[in-house]
């Protein structure tokens, strides 16, 4: 065994198949491949990280799965059922629930309002069971039950994101959509972003797809690290990261992670240059 | 006693100590020039009265003067009337020019071809189409904000984020509940700010256009002050004029407040 990763018995959901999905965007006639041809399989409870230079198609990949954006070509299914396709572009639902870099709470809402939102509008239960809820998934996420009546701006970015993480977990969705949310983080903070996640994951293994340019990150943070080329976006490199759960900052000095370092950094930098080079391009 | 505890006397010597001392005497100096530059006849204030004769003037025939506190009620009633009308038209209006595209190619050329017109430039048209003078004043106070608040709204729909919306999808919110679930909280910053713009605007023009055209208000008493030369009752009726705005800012702003409580807890 590589991994200590307690997987949960029974069917585990939240697979994803991407077949050759290509995206084009048309802005006054400039076809734009944003995503062209790209195919990946995400088995069910896997943490995958998705790398790749700004403009790559990172987010319109997880915009389609998301359902707030169409594709032009390919398909994606979730669990074997049709999630995307060309003609029927996915809704979005609380099956698949973004968490964005800048961050998306509802500033007029308080934390146990914006926490409770997702099963109120769902009508999954009523306000006093999802308040219920809410307090308890934040009592368990590092005493946050203290903050429920404090409004988002009373917090700290890194608190916020976190409130985030547990307005789209509180829901189950079968994907958890990561969309750099960590990035605008010093260090320190996202440090402890990341020790944060890893629990969360590891109390609850559920699909995470988590986008960043961040490598060291990518490969801290998931069982499998994509790289994109740059636009047009297609797969360049997938690597298994066979560190062991639960993952500790130490892991950043031992040998196999200086491998997949160096194995990955080399496709990471070719393509960062290529987008450079090709915005001097374009600039010109 | 308790550690956490501060006498009375403390809490006042704090308070002593964090009187701007010295914005307090600019202002006392502001008023002492003024006085001297009377008594001494300087250029140009011959005819100005002195801050003493001001507040001499206000005790003896304004304070206690049914007329006076009328010109208040007419003037606030105008400015009230102007701006809620612009407040229920210019929301709405802001708010369907920022949601549908078809609606905003209609209307917004027209939009645009009346923003520009000063409120003021309308006071002779206003006067010959309304009726009733009180309602040509009414009118041009409410062009002076009805712009301005919807133009306001207009932009707070187009800046909401996109995330907001698609969030609010994503969790299960249906459209009506994300028009008014989403839109109405995200725009009520832009609601704000209109009223803010709004309310010193509609003080402007509500003064401007009494001097004009009306012959009650405060605008009208500052306006016949001079009419009857008669200089401290001018500068007694600009003094009203600009508290009454003041007093106009304040109740909007405890609005605010109340509107927005995410925005002032800290």
């Amino acid at each position: 065994m590589s991994t200590s990763k307690m997987k949960v018995e029974g069917p585990l959901t939240g697979k994803v198949s991407i077949r050759n999905v290509t995206k084009v965007y048309d802005p006054d006639g400039a076809n734009v491949v944003a995503l062209e041809q790209f195919s990946m399989e995400v088995p069910a409870g896997d943490f995958i990280a998705i790398v790749g230079p700004s403009g790559c198609g990172k987010s319109t990949l997880l915009n389609i799965l998301a359902g707030f954006d169409t594709l032009s070509q390919g398909e994606v299914y979730l669990d074997e059922e049709p999630l995307a396709l060309v003609n029927k572009p996915a809704l979005p639902g609380p099956s698949r629930v973004v968490v964005f870099q800048q961050g998306a709470l509802f500033p007029w809402k308080t934390v146990l309002e914006n926490v409770t939102y997702g099963l109120l509008k769902q009508r999954v239960m009523g306000k006093s069971d999802a308040e219920a809820k809410a307090m308890d998934l934040l009592a368990r996420s590092g005493n946050l039950e203290k903050i429920g009546g404090l409004y988002p701006n009373q917090l700290s970015s890194g608190m916020q994101r976190r409130v985030e993480i547990l307005r789209a977990l509180i829901n189950d969705p079968k994907i958890l959509l990561l969309d750099e949310p960590f990035r605008a983080m010093d260090t320190v903070n996202k440090n402890t972003m990341h020790q944060h996640l890893l629990k969360i994951y590891q109390d609850n293994p559920k699909t995470i797809m988590f986008i960043t340019h961040d490598l060291e990150e990518a490969l801290f943070l998931a069982d499998r690290v994509i790289v994109m080329t740059t636009r047009p976006g297609t797969l360049k490199l997938d690597i298994k990261v066979n560190l062991p759960r639960p993952r500790r900052r130490e892991m950043m000095a031992s040998k196999e992670y200086l491998n997949l370092r160096q194995q990955t950094i080399s496709a990471v930098r070719e393509e960062a240059k290529k987008a450079f080079e090709r915005g001097e391009r374009e600039l010109a | 006693m308790p550690s956490g505890k501060i006498s009375l006397a403390d809490r006042w010597i704090m308070k002593f100590a964090s009187i701007n001392w010295r914005g307090l005497s600019a202002v006392i100096g502001f008023f002492l020039v003024w006085q001297l530059a009377v008594i001494f006849e300087f250029a140009g204030f011959q005819e100005i009265p002195s801050p003493w004769q001001v507040i001499n003037t206000f005790f003896s025939d304004f304070l206690f003067s049914d007329k006076y506190w009328v010109s208040w009620f007419i003037s606030f009633k105008r400015v009230l009337v102007g701006f809620l009308l612009a407040q229920i038209m210019g929301v709405p209006l802001g708010l369907f020019l920022g949601t549908s595209p078809t609606f905003y190619r209609l209307v917004f050329p027209v939009f645009e071809m009346l923003r520009p017109i000063p409120p003021l430039a309308w006071v002779p048209l206003s006067i010959l189409f309304w009726p009733t003078n009180e309602g040509s004043i009414i009118f041009i106070t409410f062009i002076g904000a009805f712009f301005i608040i919807t133009i306001n709204i207009f932009d707070g729909v187009r800046s909401i984020k996109k995330e907001h919306v698609w969030l609010a999808r994503s969790l299960g919110a249906g459209n009506f509940r994300i028009f008014h679930k989403i839109m109405l909280p995200a725009v009520i910053p832009a609601i704000a700010v209109g009223m803010t713009l709004g309310i010193a605007v509609t003080w402007n023009v509500v003064i401007a256009a009494e001097m004009i055209a009306s012959d009650s208000g405060l605008g009208r008493l500052t306006w016949e002050g001079y009419v009857s030369s008669t200089p401290p009752v001018v500068i007694v009726g600009m003094i009203s004029i600009g508290f009454a705005g003041y007093l106009s800012t304040v109740i909007v702003d405890i609005f605010e407040r109340r509107m927005m409580p995410w925005k002032y807890k800290k």
